[in-house]
This record gives structure tokens, sequence and C-alpha cells, in this order.
């Protein structure tokens, strides 16, 4: 006791961080807090999901448990806690436990290293609002997503279940492909950063220009192969159900089944705040820098956190819009988006912007306004470029609009009246 | 930044562990177990379940793996050039992190051109020979 009351009349310099027992002790506490929110955001998440569905689709959606279906996460829990687990017969027992486990522990590991709010000053030293303030921060979330195939994978072969293994089988395809545009779409960020610390990341972005705007194709892949990642919206092809029931958790009920729904809702999160962090600054304030310096207050990190919230909150809606608005790929168009459109397209992204920084770096123009601006106007020809002068449904659509219409004028040829297609209804 | 960074990492590491242990743990105990021979078996949309799923499969799917390994070893390769580039592209040491004026080099995006002219090729042959090809 004495020495917890010796530590609480401790004082440092608030702007360093802690001694190892208060960092410790606040490391608990955030850990704690972040585990907590993550959780309980997943479980409203699965409401907001059905929610805006509902209002998308103009019905109402869940509306009979608690006010406005509220407690409808809690009844969805506790049932899923209480129902009978089924094992089959064929599954291969081990694996068909451990992957759900595997599918969860990742997800909720990953958000461990993205900043959430501006530091805070205490008496024991500055406390960053980040669970591990990690030096490798951008490797480690590569790391980690690359982990989140085994849990699927697993699943999916263990069941010994012809849909599962081949849910498996496509989503490992999937998650893998896209992986490599999502990698190659953050070297872009890395090399206007010049660093992989996430703080620092949302640093350069506070003080020259938001990476969307200085880095817009970049921010464009790795939102697709986000999508990707998290088996959603126009990608979920590893549970498609009108192909293969549910995919890979086919053979899965109770517990199980939920903790495969926290995974992809908790790597739903991740990803809506690592776009956030890495091309929408993060916590940063737009506009002001009074944010982004010491003295670090409590209301500073409170705005800061709020900031957050809403360019989260944003994506995570974006997601179920997106779900919504476009229909399923098919597997071959997936495959050539990712290899034969995302791949190349990084790539001499990459190079781009690396030359386009040498050529900044060589006219003496340093980051700053006129840097970002510069950043922005080429990126918004490139742009322009990419998305009307190339793409015109060629290479972003390969099943495009075009075999339609070559389809449509044969038909029309052979005298066939064609079926109502949203061409033909003016 | 020193090893003390990734002591949290570690906690949150046991933490996540724990529970998920917990949660399958907990649905464990208040289930009620009642098998049946129908339910116990493979799902296949109500009819008998025919053979089980130990088959061959596309070779793609292994083609697409051995690919993935070459294109992500490469990025893995590119992070560490780009956060460096700018000192790369620096005849001299940074001073604050900016290059001195009158010192660019052209040696971090030369040295890139060529490791992208190869992969390139690489990724060229991959195209042609099909790999990449799914109907």
């Amino acid at each position: 006791m004495t020495e917890l009351a010796l530590l609480a009349l401790q004082v440092t310099d608030p702007l360093r961080l802690p001694n190892l027992v208060p960092f410790m002790i606040f490391t608990v506490i955030k850990m704690i807090t972040v585990f907590t929110v993550t959780l309980v955001g997943v479980a409203l998440l699965t409401l907001a999901e059905r929610k805006i569905s509902a209002w998308i689709q103009d019905r109402h959606g869940p509306n009979r448990v608690g006010p406005g279906g509220l407690l409808q996460p809690a009844a969805d829990g506790l049932k899923n806690i209480m129902k009978e687990e089924t094992y089959p017969d064929a599954a291969y027992k081990p694996i068909f436990i451990l992957a759900p486990m595997l599918a969860f522990i990742p997800a909720l590991l990953t958000f461990a290293v993205i900043p959430f709010a501006s530091p805070i000053s205490t008496r024991w030293g500055r406390i960053d609002m980040v669970v591990a303030d990690l030096p490798i921060g951008f490797l480690y979330i590569l790391a980690l997503t690359s982990l989140g195939v085994y849990g699927i994978v697993l699943a999916g072969w263990s069941s010994n279940n012809k849909y599962s293994l081949l849910g498996g089988l496509r989503s490992s395809a999937q998650m893998v492909s896209y992986e490599i545009s999502m990698g190659l779409s953050t070297v872009a960020v890395l090399l206007v950063a010049g660093n992989v610390s996430l703080n620092e990341i949302i640093f350069q972005q506070a003080t020259t220009v938001w990476n969307f705007f200085g880095l817009t194709i970049a921010f464009f892949i790795f939102l697709v192969a986000a999508f990707a990642e998290t088996n959603r919206l126009p990608f979920d092809l590893p549970e498609a159900e009108s192909e293969l029931i549910a995919g890979y958790h086919t053979e899965y009920s109770a517990m199980k089944f939920s903790m495969f729904f926290i995974a992809e809702y908790s790597n739903m999160v991740t990803a809506s705040a690592l776009i956030a962090t890495l091309f929408f600054g993060g916590w940063d304030i737009p506009f002001t820098l009074w944010d982004n310096q010491a003295p670090w207050t409590i209301w500073k990190t409170l705005a800061t956190a709020t900031a957050f919230s809403v360019k989260v909150l944003f994506f995570l809606f974006f997601y179920m819009w997106v779900r919504w608005t476009l229909p399923r790929f098919r597997y071959d168009q997936l495959m050539s988006l990712g290899w034969k459109f995302m791949l190349p397209v990084a790539l001499v992204y990459v190079i781009v912007i690396a030359a386009l920084l040498l050529w900044l770096d060589w006219l003496g123009i340093r980051p700053g306004a006129m840097w970002g601006a510069i950043l922005g106007g080429v990126n918004v020809m490139l742009a322009a470029i990419l998305f009307v002068m190339l793409d015109h449904g060629k290479l972003i659509s390969p099943a495009s609009s075009r075999a339609q219409a070559d389809r449509l004028a044969r038909l029309r040829a052979m005298g066939v009246r064609p079926a109502l297609t949203p061409d033909s209804v003016h | 930044m020193e090893i003390r960074a990734y002591l949290p990492l570690l906690l949150l590491m046991g933490f996540v562990i724990m529970n998920a242990v917990m949660m399958l743990g907990l649905s464990h105990l208040t289930m009620r177990s009642r098998p049946t021979a129908v339910k116990q078996s493979a799902y296949e949309s109500g009819i008998p379940p025919l053979g089980d799923a130990r088959e061959r499969f596309s070779v793609k799917f292994y083609l697409v793996a051995m690919l993935f390994i070459i294109f992500d070893i490469e990025t893995v390769f590119m992070i560490p050039w780009a956060s460096h580039y700018r000192q790369l592209s620096c005849a001299v040491p940074l001073s604050n992190g900016l290059c001195p004026a009158g010192n660019t080099s052209f040696f971090g995006l030369g040295e890139m051109l060529v490791f992208m002219l190869i992969l390139f090729v690489g990724l060229a042959y991959v195209w042609k020979k099909g790999a990449l090809q799914w109907d």
C-alpha cells in the first residue's frame, strides 16, 4: 500500500512516458476499455446492420426487444450462449473447436496499435491513447490480418462438409490475393510519412494534407482490399448463401458461430479505423493544429476521440451502405480485379509517388501546404486518367455491361425481342 | 522506444486468449447436448450427404497461394525501402528529417525501378501463362 501511496505522489515530466508501474496500470485500464468498447460496439453493430438494412429496404427491422430493438443484441448473445453446440461426426474435432478461436483472437488483437485520441498529460507522465504504441505499428497490422485467414480455412477444412471446404478455399484465395494490393497501397503511405509508426503517420497528415487527398488512388485500392479482407459484400463469396449455404461456418452453431461473427465485425471496426488513420488523419481534427501539440489536456483527448469515432462510424456505415448497393462478384471477376487490375495499378502508383516525391524534393518544395496541393493535384489527374479514360467499364468490372450490350445487339439482329434490362427501361 | 513498448501487447494477447477460451467454455457448460444421427451428419441442404469433403480440389488455389508468397515478400521488401526513401534519395545525411537543398539523389528510385522491372516481367510471365485466368 505504501508503494501505491508513493506512486500517487510521484511527479514526472508531463511530456515523457511514465515509469513502469504507472505505465502498466494505465495500460490495463486502456486495454479493458478498448476490449469492452470493441465487444459492445460489435454487438451494437449487428443491430445497426439490421436497422440500416431495414431502412434501405424500407421495412422496420428488429423492434420488439427493448426500445427500438435496442436489446436485440443482448438477447441474441444470450441465446447463442444457451444454444446446443453440434459436433458433426465427420468433423476433425480439435481443429473444429480451435478454428473459431483462431478467427477471434487476431481480430481483437489488431486494434491494439491504432491510436484513438491525442495523449493526456498526467502527473505520472504522458499517457498515449493507444493500447500498445509499437515502433513497428503498421507491420504488426499487416502480420495480424494475415493470421485471420487461418481461422476461416481451418474451419472450412475441419467441418468436413463440401460447402464449408469450398467456402474456406475461396476465402483463403481471396484474402491472400487482396492482401498484396492492401500492402502495396500502404507502401505509398509509408513513402509519404517516412515511418511505420501510426502516430507519425497521423502527425504527418495533420501537418500537410490528409492522405485521402495526397494519395487518392492508394485510398481506393486500400478501401476495396479492406472490403475483400473482411469478406463483406460485394466480396462475400466465402459465405455466398445462394451457392454455399453459409460457407465456412455452415456446420457451426451456438457460441462458436457467434465468435466468427464477432471476428468479422471487429475486423470491420479495425478496417474502418485503419482507413480513418491512414487516409483521413486518424484522430486529427481537420484545419487546426492545436490538437496536435502539447499541452495535452483531457478536453483535447475527448475532442480528438470524438473526431476519430465520427470517422470510424462513417466507414462502418459505408460498409453497410455498400452491402445493399452492389451485387456480389463472380469468382473470376474477383480474381481478375485483384490480380490483373489492383496489383499492377498499385505497383505503378508506388513508382509514380516515389518519383513525384523525389521531384518535389529536387525542386526544393518542403512538406507543407504547397507540397500537399501539388500532390493532391497530381492525384486528381491520375484518378481522372484511371477511372475515366483507362477504365470505361473494362478493367474494374471485367464482366462489363459491354458484354451485355453485345449480347443484346446479337439478339436484336436475330429478331428476338430481349427481356427487360435496366438499359431498355426509359 | 525500448522493449517496454511490447509489454502491453503480451498482456492484451493473454487477455484476449483468456476471453476466447472463457466464451467457448461458458457456452460448453450451459448447453444441453441432445445429439441425433441426423443432427450429426454434414448439412447438404437437407438431402442425405453424399460422401465426405476429403476430395481433390482445383490446383488453381495452390497456384494462387504460391503467387501470393512471391508478391507478398516483395511487398515486405518494399516497406523498409519506403520508410527510408527520404534518406535513400539524399546524397548527404538528413537534417531534421529533410534533405538539405541541392543534395537529392536518384539512388533510391533507381534501385526500386530495377526491382520493379524484374517484378513486372514476372507478373507478365504469370499472366501470359494463364495462371491468373479463372474461367
